[in-house]
């Protein structure tokens, strides 16, 4: 596997960051999708039963934030990778287990490097 | 149209993706061409790059440079293919894998990644390669024809999962046509096949680009999920 490496960014982003791209495109997927706002928390669920998305808005979700972690923080990541997809504690179960698991797949993408 | 279409044909080194290459080029679009060796050949308006479409990697990058370089992604034709013609009782599972890994896996690893490109315009028309193997269920080419009709269902259920984000999917298939891929089938079964057929010929690049065409206008946002079959097979 090749990893494609931004030459200006040994360190890591603060999981802040990460987390204001979440929570950013969460809103812009939720807006898109026909809500009319969108009160968009770390505890705010993208799976299950209350979950804010159905399942096409999920999708979109995963799509937008790999765009925007590539556009914006310059790594090429797949978010739906195997290990991500049969976990039983899906990484997609809300905002902040979102932001967890995306900080911590860049974090394993530097030290692997 | 007025913005200048981009699009993406897979296996455009020689046969009928050079020919797709050059036909949309010679249409005025944006032509982004792959393959796993370097092309012999150059033309205005097609850009080549090397890439498996098997390699996760390789697609991957060859999407993160269309993005780059052209900022969006309309077309995209699935047309690398390698084909094995033996009976399958003579077929090494190393030939099975590897047809499988191109066919299959290449076809799904380009469409995923470049559809991801697609969906933030709301627009795209995705193109699979199939052939007239599947439906004839031509002996001495059971993985070859196996992996087309994988790839007629990928066609079908990708219609369905990308029809909410303006993404048509749709297959066309080829009769025989002369290029290298059939060059090592005999001239008898050859002629076996265009008998079976509704128009008794071989086929022409110009069959397949006529087709494809049709699939790709902008005025056929509603036809997704089809599979065309040339030469009158039914
Ligand atoms: N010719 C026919 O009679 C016929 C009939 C029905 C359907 N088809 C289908 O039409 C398509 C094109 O066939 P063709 O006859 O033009 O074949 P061809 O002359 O053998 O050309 C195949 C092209 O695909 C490329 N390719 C093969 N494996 C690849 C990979 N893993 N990644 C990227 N590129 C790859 C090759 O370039 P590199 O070697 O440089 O990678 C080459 O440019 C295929 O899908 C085939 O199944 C053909």
């Amino acid at each position: 596997m090749r990893i494609i490496l931004p030459m200006t960014q040994p360190q890591p982003p603060d999981r802040e960051v990460v987390a204001a791209l979440v929570m950013a495109a969460t809103t812009d997927v939720m807006l898109q999708r026909g809500h009319a706002d969108a009160n968009v928390a770390p505890d705010t669920r993208l799976v299950g039963a209350s979950a804010v998305l159905d399942s096409l808005g999920l999708v979109t979700l995963v799509v937008d934030l790999e765009q925007r972690v590539q556009d914006e923080l310059g790594y090429g990541l797949t978010l739906a990778n195997e290990r991500a997809m049969s976990r039983t504690n899906s990484p997609f179960l809300s905002v902040g287990t979102l932001t967890d698991y995306i900080h911590g797949l860049i974090v394993e993408t530097i030290t692997r490097a | 149209m007025p913005e200048r279409q981009v699009v993406l044909i897979t296996g455009a080194r020689k046969g009928i993706g050079r020919f797709l290459a050059e036909h949309f080029a010679a249409g005025g679009a944006a032509v982004i061409g792959c393959g796993r060796t370097p092309a012999d050949w150059t033309r205005d308006g097609v850009d080549y790059q090397r890439a498996d479409v098997s390699s996760e990697a390789d697609v991957k990058a060859l999407v993160g440079h269309i993005q780059r370089a052209y900022g969006r992604l309309d077309v995209i034709v699935n047309n690398a293919g390698v084909a094995s013609m033996n009976h399958s009782l003579l077929t090494p599972v190393a030939t099975a894998e590897r047809v499988l890994a191109t066919n299959v896996t290449g076809t799904f690893l380009v469409a995923r990644e470049g559809a991801k490109l697609m969906q933030r315009r709301r627009y795209g028309r995705i193109v699979n390669l199939t052939t007239v193997a599947v439906p004839l269920h031509l002996d001495g080419e059971a993985i070859y024809a196996a992996s087309k009709s994988a790839v007629e269902t990928l066609t079908k259920v990708l219609a369905h999962e990308l029809g909410a984000f303006g993404i048509t999917c749709n297959a066309v298939g080829p009769s025989p046509i002369a290029t290298d891929l059939i060059h090592g089938v005999p001239a008898e079964k050859i002629e076996a096949i265009t008998r079976r057929l509704a128009i008794k010929r071989l086929g022409r690049y110009e069959d397949v680009s006529n087709a494809i065409d049709f699939f790709v206008r902008p005025e056929s946002d509603y036809i997704t999920g089809q599979v065309i079959y040339l030469g009158g097979v039914s």
